[in-house]
């Protein structure tokens, strides 16, 4: 199906049922059971999901392939913002031109950094895009501050043009994000018994087109030219003393990755029309890198997990506080709930970093391949060893 | 030509298919169907405290959430009442909000934007909280602000000081107890005038964002107002840690007066630095080299230790004030935690007050009912005497404190001395000046 083989439809289909069926997925606790604070589904969150997702593929089309380690992929998510925020400002508040935008800008930014920065490889490249992103982030921070309207970040007001939109509703109101009428926040909720599912129009709109890029990737990973930058990333001198340039592959490859970011940016503007600063911080570029070698380098399916891994950390451990944990533990003696509670407090809450980081570390030192290689792992325990051999596939990092 | 091989099941098929494609769309646009965002339905309603408790401000952030949970206990009935005792409006009974108990989700800003709008996102959209408020820094609280309009309940404001919160971001949804940068400036103006004289010259570093920019612009106002002469302003990057570049210039510009437009660590660091370069002990044209703070804060003098002595700036409140609200606040505060209460965590405290007994006097959680309860509302015994909540930009006017650093300090709460209290009459200023033009209330939006 789609040019693809067997498998990778599978894949592709898993991925599309999955970001389908998110909000039943992410919903698995009634609303008012003690366990509802695990609870994912609701759409903001998932709405980050896919789009987090869509960056870390990106991310993964430059580095799971070529190699290169970008540390200033976070600029590109920024530039996307910026230019769909001002779309929303002064065109009118559909997302589409605002989204074609974004990958537009951030594309051609991207061209520029690229090109300096490819001048030179491993930790110098790494080393340039990071500078790269954040002068960026100074720039948008303090000196573009009338483009970016610096710190507090660029949002709508009452009176922009918005020449093909209206200003403002008939209510004096800012108008809302929409696709030909349909509004991004518009969210049906479903109740089903104890259970409450969301469905968001906006989180479909991302969810459509993180399958677009989801198979957009597997095309560009299947593809003679994907080939090409696994050639980069084995040996790229090798490459070259043959006679082939190297350069306007990993080029291209670095330019398709920031378009992914600046598609990524786009989206996150238009479900929350505001763009800050602290998008293009390198903390957020960093992040990308800890999705992608979290979920697995190199493997189609693994920045997907790994982007999902850490949004779920970031929002829901960092809300469970002291109080939710004395509910929890409320049945045991006060002297020993006390002592639970000040053992597990500093990994929740505030600590939330704490806990990604020991399992960061322990994701790297046991299973290398991310959690790619440890549900391959599973899979085998259950499959026997014989089939494990056999699967030479897109699940394996590509080396 | 083609072949149509219509059957009936077919036809069924196609038509059941197409029916449900084409109503797809319309079940996105069905909402639930009452009348605001969140209308709680259960004996309980929730609120959401959205503080940094990581970053540069995790100090502040800490201390508004202590203050929070008091707000809640005191609303619901427990401890020992605070301020409920002497707050001028009487509708709270101590049973919740209007009869709901309160509960409340928290969550951390990181003082960042975009995550501060993701926390405040899930308050609303997973937890169902009725109200958001919080926020360390102005940046926060503006991008906030703007979110809470959008999804349609109320703003209550933390510790924001940008003239720009009520000024050209400010919302219909968005209110503001903490003063501003503007209020900052009056306040101080005529106290450095009888202590340094109305000829003085000023040098300006400035921390490099919305905050600092407005803070200078207000406090330059208010200087050259009295006849100081500004020598130069110098924008210093937020994430500096040592200033000494910045101070080295100061010795030779001639001016007599350092302000610093820091706030937090910034603050520490640039202060610390001015005293290691001997800039106190200095003399130009004749007179002591001065150095003064806008905003002032406990936690800071805290950091920055013995150098604050005798430093002056302008603070929101401070816990050795002598009416009734603010002792019955300390008390309860220190019987809780064991120590006085930051000005950060006043205003919040205060502001989810505020929040509850507008609703109560409303007699509905409607975002709109609840914004027309609080504007032009007046009221006292919150600790800063008269306090007016201005309908036209959603800004508390009451009294502003000038303090100074202790020269003698007789413990670690013990930093800050009152020097003067400023009357509100002095500090307001008209909803359209120039300082805060630009913005637009609208309308308030109930959301659903």
């Amino acid at each position: 199906m789609f040019g693809l083989d067997k498998r990778d439809t599978t894949l592709l289909l898993i991925v599309a049922g999955l970001t389908i069926f998110a909000p039943f997925i992410l919903n698995p606790f009634p609303t008012d059971s003690g366990l509802a604070q695990f609870n994912a589904g609701y759409p903001d969150l998932m709405q980050r999901f896919v789009i987090f997702g869509i960056f870390a593929i990106g991310f993964n089309i430059l580095f799971g392939l070529t190699g290169y380690l970008s540390f200033g992929h976070a600029a590109f998510l920024g530039v996307g913002s910026y230019s769909a925020v001002w779309m929303f400002k002064l065109l009118s508040m559909n997302v589409l031109p605002a989204i074609i935008l974004s990958v537009i800008i951030a594309g051609l930014f991207a061209l520029v950094i690229g090109y300096v920065s490819l001048r030179r490889s491993g930790i110098y490249f790494s080393i340039l895009t990071l500078a790269f992103a954040q002068m960026s982030f100074s720039l948008a921070y303090s000196v573009l501050t009338p483009i970016t309207n610096g710190e507090t970040g660029l949002q709508l007001t009452l009176d922009d043009p918005r020449v093909l939109g209206q200003t403002a509703t008939a209510d004096g109101s800012i108008p809302v994000t929409n696709l030909f009428g349909l509004e991004m926040r518009g969210t049906y909720e479903m109740a089903m018994g104890p259970w409450a599912f969301q469905f968001n129009m906006g989180y479909y709109l991302c969810a459509l087109v993180l399958i677009a890029a989801f198979y957009l990737s597997i095309r560009i990973f299947r593809s003679p030219f994907g080939m090409m930058l696994r050639a980069v990333k084995s040996n790229q001198q090798r490459m070259n003393y043959t006679g082939l340039n190297s350069k306007p592959y990993t080029l291209a490859a670095f330019v398709i990755s920031g378009m992914y970011a600046g598609l990524a940016g786009g989206l996150m503007a238009s479900m929350d029309p505001l763009a800050g600063a602290e998008r293009m911080q390198w903390t957020a570029s960093g992040e990308v890198v800890l999705m992608t070698i979290l979920g697995g380098a190199g493997t189609l399916i693994g920045p997907v997990l790994g982007a999902g891994f850490i949004k779920y950390f970031e929002n829901i451990f960092s809300k469970i506080n002291s109080n939710v944990l004395h509910s929890w533990f409320s049945f045991l003696p006060d002297g020993l709930e006390d002592f639970i509670v000040f053992i597990i407090y500093p990994f929740i809450g505030k600590g939330w970093h704490l806990t990604l980081g020991i399992l960061f570390m322990l994701v790297v030192i046991y299973l290398p391949g991310g959690l790619v290689e440890g549900g391959q792992r599973i899979g085998g325990w259950f499959k026997g060893r014989k089939k494990s051999d056999a699967r030479q596939s897109e699940t394996n990092p590509a080396e | 030509m083609s072949k149509t091989d219509l059957s009936r099941r077919g036809l069924l098929r196609t038509g059941a298919v197409t029916s449900a494609g084409l109503a797809l769309p319309t079940i996105f646009t069905a909402q639930s169907a009452s009348a605001f965002t969140n209308d709680p339905t259960g004996g309980t309603v929730t609120l959401g405290f959205n503080v940094p408790q990581t970053g540069p401000y995790a100090d502040e952030g800490a201390d508004e959430l202590r203050a929070y949970q008091l707000a809640v206990e005191h609303l619901n009935g427990e401890g020992d009442g605070g301020m409920l005792n002497t707050f001028s409006s009487k509708a709270l009974e101590g049973s919740g909000i209007l009869g709901k108990k309160v509960e409340y989700v928290t969550g951390d800003t990181q003082t960042k934007s975009d995550a501060a709008r993701a926390s405040a996102k899930s308050m609303i959209e997973k937890d169902g909280a009725i109200m958001i408020t919080g926020g360390s820094s102005s940046g926060v609280a503006i991008a906030v602000q703007g979110l809470c309009q959008e999804a349609g309940v109320i703003f209550m404001a933390g510790l924001t000081h940008s003239n720009d919160t009520t000024g050209k971001d400010k919302k219909a949804n968005g209110f503001r107890h903490f003063f501003n940068a503007y209020m900052s400036g009056a306040a101080l103006a005529p106290v450095l005038k009888n202590l340094y004289g109305d000829d003085r010259k000023a040098y300006h570093l400035t921390a490099d964002y919305t905050w600092g920019w407005t803070q200078e612009e207000s406090i330059k106002a208010a200087t050259e107002a009295l006849g100081w002469e500004t020598v130069n302003t110098v924008k210093t990057p937020l994430a500096a840690t040592d200033f000494s570049s910045y101070i080295a210039p100061v010795l030779n510009s001639g001016a007599d007066v350092l302000v610093l437009n820091h706030y937090g660590g910034n603050m520490v660091n640039s202060l610390t630095n001015a005293v290691q370069f001997g800039l106190r002990e200095k003399e130009v044209n004749g007179r002591n080299f001065e150095i003064v703070v806008p905003l002032y804060s406990r936690l800071m003098a805290k950091g920055a230790g013995a150098n604050v002595k005798g430093i002056h700036g302008s603070t929101n409140w401070h816990w050795s004030l002598q009416d009734e609200g603010s002792k019955a606040f300390v008390r309860s505060f220190g019987t809780k935690y064991g120590f006085p209460p930051s000005q950060a965590a006043h205003t919040c405290y205060v502001q989810t007050l505020l929040y509850a007994d507008a609703v109560q006097r409303a007699g509905s959680f409607n975002p709109c009912a609840v914004a027309e309860a609080l504007e032009d509302f007046e009221f006292d015994g919150m600790g800063n005497g008269k306090t007016l909540y201005r309908g036209a930009d959603h800004q508390c006017f009451k009294d502003v404190l000038v303090v100074r650093g202790k020269e003698n300090p007789t413990s670690e709460f013990d930093l800050l001395e009152v020097v003067e209290v400023t009357p509100r009459e002095q500090v307001e200023y008209a909803a359209d000046h120039p300082m805060f033009a630009g913005g637009n209330l609208g309308s308030c939006n109930p959301g659903a």
